[in-house]
């Protein structure tokens, strides 16, 4: 009972957020049938457990192999079944064909042969350690019917929508203004009121005397004049210089991508490493767009993404990610039915985000691979982003300030062991900044 | 004093009945500015609804209107890899060795590429015996580049595919080959074993079939020569660093004689070393680089030249032939024979003259006294044109003999000195088909034009020296539907190798000996043990149907083998009135390169002029024929016209400059101008000299009249004498070098402090206080004057390496030429520099024979036979720099690391820096040169903008830009030593001119690291900096020249 509990357990961990899994309430029915199944396992040896074999399955066969899609290998759903019906083959081929299809291919059996052609001549990997009830609890995992799909029909989401957050806030502007205006009226109405009752009652409002305008007072007042002008002007400038200063500043820049490509989810719900893509960042001055042939490392297998992935994307950003991948393909020339590239690519054309002007010179290896600034520092927390953004300012400014405060690392580098020890004996420092390192003179940027 | 000189701004002036110079005269605008049209017509005016005040509205507004949507940033996009290719990471070079041979220039280099782009061509460090990259090499990588090319298979006008142009060609070749008519392939010098091997197999499917190799500049003498002494067709190959006693007569080894690549060996030995260097003796007509740099220099006519030779061999070898060469010339040939003997084995004797017998008898000279220099077994193969056969083809197609031919890296109808003939035989082929990356001038004759890939698109291998390999490789895909010769033959003889394939089976089974075919793929050069037969044999057999010429050949040398009689024949050589010496421009070489503007603009060493070729005359001549040089106010040159005129063939209107050195009597003019088709309009500069090489000779008998009118140059250099200012250039004899201490011959300047003489360089006198630069790098470029040849790969290579603008013939007259890095020329007024200083020291008083007036305007004027010496200049990159003061921006300032850094963005170009810059280094963006029709060269369009650095930011209109010395570069060896966390070795840090620089008088490095060559070079006692006096500190160091006048 317990070792099944466990392997439940293993199950739910085991699946990454976009992969598919069945309903709590199928798990429960499965915690069921193992609880029966546990007692009678050492009875009829033969009889695969399915919960086991979904373990297996997922350890063994699953890259290559998919239930209901083929991939790069044939669908596996009821295969026993399959084969007994058309083929004719039973248990024992499978068993054979599992452990050492390449022999099978080899002899020269003729349905062997067939499926290796068909699988553009891909050998199946070898699994000799699978045991005969490792095999059958797999074959019974894939003999079970399909889940039913849990949600309902995708609700049709309108992208002029605002999201709801902001119809709450305007409500509540909306009723704060309603209650000003009544408050307003509510004074205005007393005020008549009371002068009514003044007037009713025979009592002179005071008039004030005719005194000279304020405007005009204000106007024959040469040094209020002064001043005011003044601080006009000083303030007309600090705007005009606020606007002409981030002119070309595009912080917050986020434009619409070809291909609507979640940082969140790949950086972010499944943890890779920024530089599994901009591999280049290590070695070169440019951090790379990663080709769509790096994208298809894990594409390639993974078609679609969980139905609850699916449904935050429509829910929270209006977007069909299912939809995306399948811009993917096309781009790469994927055909994915037939599993197999059709040559025919569209190279995706991204649009920049970060564009340092031509005049400043910028290479990533130095700060990500000798300096090990981590990528967060300038490019904000990307794995929260849905949507790239340019999170810092890129300016000049921006750069010095930090080669200011930044230390030089120098741990095991034989390069820095001789100038480090030379220059902080000179400025008197434990550690070096990049600045006192020569990091703010211009020709290391501009040339 | 008013002056009564006439100046006028154009030719047409000179003509007095000029109705345009009338006009001009009359009115500033040769067509009237329609005016009245729109202003006279007061109705239409009137009914105009647009106002004044309306227009200015629209003015204003639509100028605010720009200015802001300018202010939005453009949307940029980006477009990955669909599939990236495994060696290509972006942002990082990759380096492959290839090798060039477009029959003109042979050097195994190495190319950088940048995302798949080719974008700098670097020498072959491992290739040490194949010559380095020259400038022409250097700026190869631009034809590939080039807009005009190429980009498909034509016939006639129109485009076709490569399969009808392989049916037609096929179809027709095997007609003719049942016809029995001869098939001629006309071929540059591949020096390929696998082409040779190609060609014969060409020749076995189609009989027939007669192969002629043509070089544009022919060594057929020499190569007969050396046939008939050593049996090998070949040319005898030279290293001048073994040679103590160098004479050369009319070889201008330093550039392009036999092939060029000898400056390397020279520079080694001109370094003085324990007090010892090799002295060079140069007797030429034209002033050469060879002339430049030789310790004494003869002028003399080319028939003299002959003369002299037959002289030197009879005084060496110990026969007698009679001369009558002047008295001087006699004595300095005396003299220099008695230095050859004195000097044994330790000398060499080289000719450039074009003529069987003086090749003999250079070859005899060797022998006899058993130079080391000359090594009999690596001949140098680079040149096989066979001038006899190029000629008996010519009369052969004249006569309808040839049915179809076939050309290859050839362009004879510009460069054939009977390209009429020629033109006319063409005509009576049935099949023409020329390999040609242009449509040039024999391509455009052709019935086909087979477009022909670059070098760096191309497959091949080549045989340098005998037993010495190189071999090309592909940088790039083609850009073009281009088809290389070599895969053309492969199809054509039914060979469904590819030209790679072929060339991996031909070196496995006859070049390898078992080594890695991709090894020598990656490292570019292949070393055999000793040369194989199937080279020899392929080339025999390619031969075969011409072979009644080919063995002509070897009678005529066979009957010259007897050197005495060849030494009599020179001796009765006899003299022209006027003598005409034909040369290569280390600029331009034989003229296929016409089209690169890098080139173009590229200033000859010696005349330091650009965009031109021009005959050079001496003062004297020119007197005599009453031809000037001029200057304008702005200081632009101009010079007279004259018609040349040899055997018949004139060529008319060549510009004349004067040059200090040249033989009087004699006139020089190069190649490689001239071009009219296949090139834009704005390189089809100079004349063709070509048809003047009559009999693939490079003298001629010639005469020269003056024609009408100035022509307009574009000169950088104007001040042509050092005027006695021995502070720029430092120079010594070698005598006073070895005994005098540094004091006497290179001292450093002093000022008085305290009516105390201090040097300069002490802290007490100077200005500024010193930073410490003691920590971190601090780099330093050393130049050798002495072995610096004046070359210029280093200017080429700067162009490339720092996206240099070309700014056009125009702009280069207005001195507003871009060079970063120049290489200043200097002559002597007297015979010596030295004396020039006497003379301006003995200066007493402004009046007088003594006096100063007169004496600085004499100084000015270049001697007859001056002393030259080369000096390249970029930025110094003073410690204490005059332009970092000035700047009112802070645009320039100095790094830690010794460079003068130069902000462009900061920069808005007031040019007080250039103002007080004491070297004169600092360039100003007039225009923007890039994207710009008014400046149409490569940076004007896309393709040729794929040649730019990425590292390094194109310059806009309005800044001043200058040498970095190579920042980018330096910047990129500190972050790879850091990156694997390791100490930078010295020669790790280069920058584009001192990796370019082949003779090693470039020397770059960080004088902080104590052991490194250039630290040392520092404390060397030969080293000064540039105007010393001024106290600039700069960190470019020069090299006292030391020349060896002892004479033996």
């Amino acid at each position: 009972m317990k070792k099944s509990y466990q392997s439940l357990e293993d199950n739910s961990t085991n699946t990454m957020i976009q992969v598919i899994y069945r309903k709590l309430t199928s798990n429960f029915l499965n915690l069921g049938l193992v609880f029966l199944l546990t007692f009678s396992t050492s009875l009829i040896a033969q009889e695969g457990d399915p919960v086991k074999g979904k373990t297996l399955f997922n350890t063994n066969c699953a890259s290559c192999h998919k239930l209901d899609k083929k991939m790069t290998g044939p669908a596996l759903r009821n295969v026993e079944a399959r084969l007994a019906e058309e083929q004719g083959l039973d248990r024992e081929w499978l068993n054979a064909w599992i452990r050492n299809s390449a022999g099978m291919v080899k002899s020269g059996d003729a349905y062997a042969n067939k499926i290796y052609n068909e699988y553009n001549g891909t050998a199946m990997t070898a699994f000799p350690q699978l045991t005969d009830q490792d095999i059958s609890d797999i074959l019974a995992y894939t003999a079970e019917p399909p889940a039913e799909k849990v949600d309902g029909p995708v609700p049709p989401i309108d992208p002029n929508q605002p999201p709801t957050g902001g119809v709450s806030n305007k409500l509540i502007l909306g009723a704060l203004a309603i209650l000003f205006a009544l408050l307003a009226i509510a004074l205005i109405l007393v005020r008549q009121t009371l002068n009514r009752f003044a007037e009713a009652k025979g009592i002179d409002i005071a008039k004030e005397d005719k005194s000279v305008p304020i405007w005009k007072a204000f106007a024959q007042n040469q040094f209020l004049v002064l001043v005011t002008v003044i601080f006009f002007l000083l303030a007309s400038a600090y705007f005009v210089f606020g606007y002409l200063s981030q002119i070309g500043v595009d912080q917050g820049y986020e434009p619409v991508q070809p291909i609507h490509y979640s940082h969140r989810i790949h950086a972010g719900d499944n943890g890779i490493d920024c530089k599994y893509c901009h591999s280049s960042a290590r070695v070169s001055k440019h951090s790379g767009i990663p080709s769509l042939n790096i994208c298809m490392n894990c594409h390639k297998s993974i078609y679609e993404v969980s139905a609850e992935t699916q449904q935050e994307g429509l829910d929270e950003y209006g977007v069909d990610y299912n939809a995306e991948i399948q811009k993917l393909y096309k781009a790469v020339g994927w055909d994915d039915a037939e599993q197999k590239y059709t040559g025919e690519t569209e190279p995706v054309k991204w649009v920049r985000i970060h564009n340092l002007p031509d005049f400043a010179y910028f290479n990533h290896s130095q700060h990500v691979t000798v300096a090990g600034v981590e990528c967060q520092t300038c490019h904000g927390p990307v794995e929260e982003m849905e949507v790239m953004y340019q999170y810092s300012p890129l300016t000049m400014g921006w750069c010095i300030d930090c080669h200011r405060k930044t230390e030089v690392n120098v741990k095991d580098n034989a390069y820095y062991t001789k100038i480090h020890e030379q220059l902080s004996k000179k400025y008197g420092v434990e550690k070096l900044t990049a600045a006192q390192m020569g990091g703010l003179e211009c020709g290391k940027c501009h040339y | 004093m008013s002056s009564n000189k006439k100046y006028w701004k154009s030719v047409e002036e000179l003509n007095e009945n000029s109705s345009i110079v009338e006009t001009l005269k009359e009115n500033e605008f040769v067509n009237e500015i329609p005016t009245d049209e729109f202003l006279g017509n007061k109705e239409s005016l009137e009914s105009s609804s647009t106002t004044r005040r309306d227009f200015l509205k629209y003015v204003g507004f639509s100028t605010a209107a720009a200015s802001l949507a300018a202010c939005e940033g453009p949307v940029i996009k980006s477009i990955p890899y669909v599939v990236q290719p495994e060696e290509i990471i972006p942002g990082v070079a990759n380096y492959y060795a290839t090798t060039i041979a477009d029959g003109f220039d042979f050097a195994s280099v190495l190319v950088k590429t940048r995302e798949g782009r080719p974008i700098k061509i670097e020498n072959n460090t491992m290739a040490a015996t194949n010559g380095s990259a020259n400038a022409r090499v250097n700026a190869s990588v631009l034809g590939l580049y080039d807009i005009l090319r190429v980009k498909s298979p034509m016939k006639g006008e129109s485009e076709i595919s490569w399969s009808e142009l392989d049916a037609d060609v096929t179809q027709k070749l095997q007609a003719l080959q049942s016809s029995g008519k001869q098939i001629v392939l006309l071929t540059q010098t591949f020096a390929s074993p696998s082409t040779s091997k190609l060609i014969s197999e060409f020749a076995t499917k189609y009989g027939n079939v007669r192969h002629v190799v043509y070089d544009a500049v022919s060594e057929s003498a020499a190569l007969d020569a050396y046939q008939a002494k050593y049996g090998e067709r070949a040319l005898a190959n030279y290293d001048f660093s073994k040679a103590m006693t160098i004479v050369s007569v009319g070889a201008d080894f330093l550039a392009d004689w036999q092939g060029g690549g000898f400056d390397s060996g020279y520079a080694k030995g001109r370094v003085p070393k324990d007090g010892k260097m090799s002295r060079h003796i140069q007797f030429e007509s034209n002033m050469s680089l060879s002339g430049a740099n030789a310790d004494k220099r003869i002028p003399l006519t080319p028939s003299q030249q002959k003369q002299a030779l037959a002289k030197l061999y009879s005084m060496v070898v110990g026969t007698s032939v009679s001369t009558d060469l002047p008295e001087h010339i006699n004595k300095a040939v005396q003299s220099a024979a008695n230095e050859l003997i004195k000097a044994g084995s330790n000398g060499v004797l080289v000719t450039g003259l074009q003529d069987v017998n003086a090749q003999t008898v250079a070859l005899e000279v060797n022998a006899a006294i058993g130079s080391k220099a000359f090594n009999p077994d690596t001949p140098i193969k680079t040149r096989q044109g066979n001038s006899k056969d190029v000629m008996a083809l010519v009369a052969d197609m004249k006569a309808g003999k040839v049915s179809a031919i076939i050309m290859s890296g050839v362009n004879p109808l510009y460069t054939l000195p009977n390209a009429t003939d020629f033109k006319e035989g063409l005509a009576k082929t049935e099949l023409s088909v020329a390999f040609s990356m242009k449509a040039d001038e024999t391509s455009t004759a052709c019935t086909y034009i087979a477009a022909a890939p670059h070098y760096l698109e191309s497959w091949g291998d080549v045989e340098m020296k005998k037993g010495h390999y190189s071999v090309m490789q592909p940088t790039i895909r083609p850009l073009f539907d281009t088809r290389q010769f070599q895969e053309a033959l492969l199809k054509w003889t039914d060979n469904d190798m590819t030209y790679r394939e072929y060339i991996k089976d031909a070196w496995g089974t006859s070049i390898l000996n078992g080594s890695s075919f991709n090894k020598a793929v990656q490292d570019g050069v292949y070393v055999g043990s000793i040369a194989t037969e199937t080279t020899t044999t392929g080339n025999t057999t390619a031969i075969e149907p011409g072979e009644e010429a080919f063995q002509n050949v070897i009678d005529d040398a066979v009957g010259f083998v007897s050197a005495g009689s060849a030494a009599r024949a020179l001796a009765s050589a006899k003299s022209g009135s006027m003598e005409l010496q034909l040369y290569t421009k280390v600029g331009m070489g034989d003229g296929q390169q016409a089209n690169n503007p890098w080139l173009q603009e590229f200033p000859d060493p010696i005349t330091r002029t650009s965009w031109d070729n021009y005959l050079t005359i001496s003062a004297a001549d020119a007197k005599e024929l009453g031809l000037v040089n001029e200057y304008e106010a702005t200081g632009a040159l101009n010079g007279s016209y004259v018609d040349v005129t040899v055997n018949g063939a004139t060529v008319k209107n060549v510009p004349v400059i004067i040059q200090p050195g040249q033989a009087k009597g004699s006139a020089g003019l190069s190649f490689g101008f001239g071009r009219t088709a296949g090139l834009k309009d704005e390189m089809k500069t100079g004349v063709n000299a070509y048809p003047l090489y009559q009999n693939f000779d490079t003298a001629q008998n010639v005469t020269i009249e003056k024609a009408a009118g100035m022509h307009e140059f574009a000169c950088v250099q104007l001040q042509n004498t050092l005027m006695g200012r021995g502070d720029i250039i430092r120079e010594t004899t070698l005598e006073i070098f070895n005994t005098k201490d540094k004091e006497h011959w290179n001292p450093i300047p002093k000022v008085s402090l305290n009516h105390i003489e201090t040097p300069v360089t002490s802290p007490e006198v100077d200005l500024w206080d010193e930073f410490d630069r003691s920590i971190g790098h601090h780099f330093n470029l050393s130049i050798d004057l002495n072995a610096c040849t004046g070359c210029g790969a280093c200017v080429i290579a700067c162009h490339a390496e720092n996206n240099v603008p070309v700014v056009g013939k125009e702009e280069i007259r207005r001195s507003r030429d871009m060079h970063w890095l120049r290489i200043d020329r200097y002559y002597s007024s007297e015979e010596t520099f030295e004396q020039d200083d006497t003379k301006k020291d003995e200066f007493s008083g402004l009046w007088g024979d003594k006096g100063s007036l007169g004496g600085f305007g004499e100084m000015e004027n270049p001697a007859d036979n001056p002393q030259v010496a080369f000096q390249p200049v970029m930025c110094q990159h003073c410690n204490h720099a005059p332009c970092e003061t000035v700047c009112p921006v802070a645009a320039t300032s100095h790094g830690r690391q010794g460079q003068n850094h130069m902000a462009y963005n900061r920069c808005v170009g007031t040019r007080y820096c250039a103002n007080n810059c004491p070297y004169k280094v600092r360039r100003f963006n007039w225009f923007l040169y890039a994207q710009n029709d008014e400046f149409d060269y490569h940076m004007n369009d896309d393709l040729g903008r794929m040649v730019l650095n990425p590292d390094v930011v194109v310059r806009s209109r309005g800044v001043m830009e200058k040498c970095s010395m190579c920042i980018q570069k330096t910047q990129k060896t500190i972050l790879d030593a850091k990156r694997d966390g390791r100490e930078i070795k010295d020669g790790e840090f280069q920058t584009a001119c001192s990796a370019a620089c082949s003779s090693g008088a470039m020397v770059f490095g960080d004088i902080n690291d104590k052991e490194s060559k250039v630290a040392k070079l520092l404390k060397d006692d030969r080293m000064y900096h540039l105007l010393e006096s001024v106290g600039t500190k700069p960190n470019v160091q020069y090299h006292t020249k030391v020349r060896n006048t002892t004479e033996a």
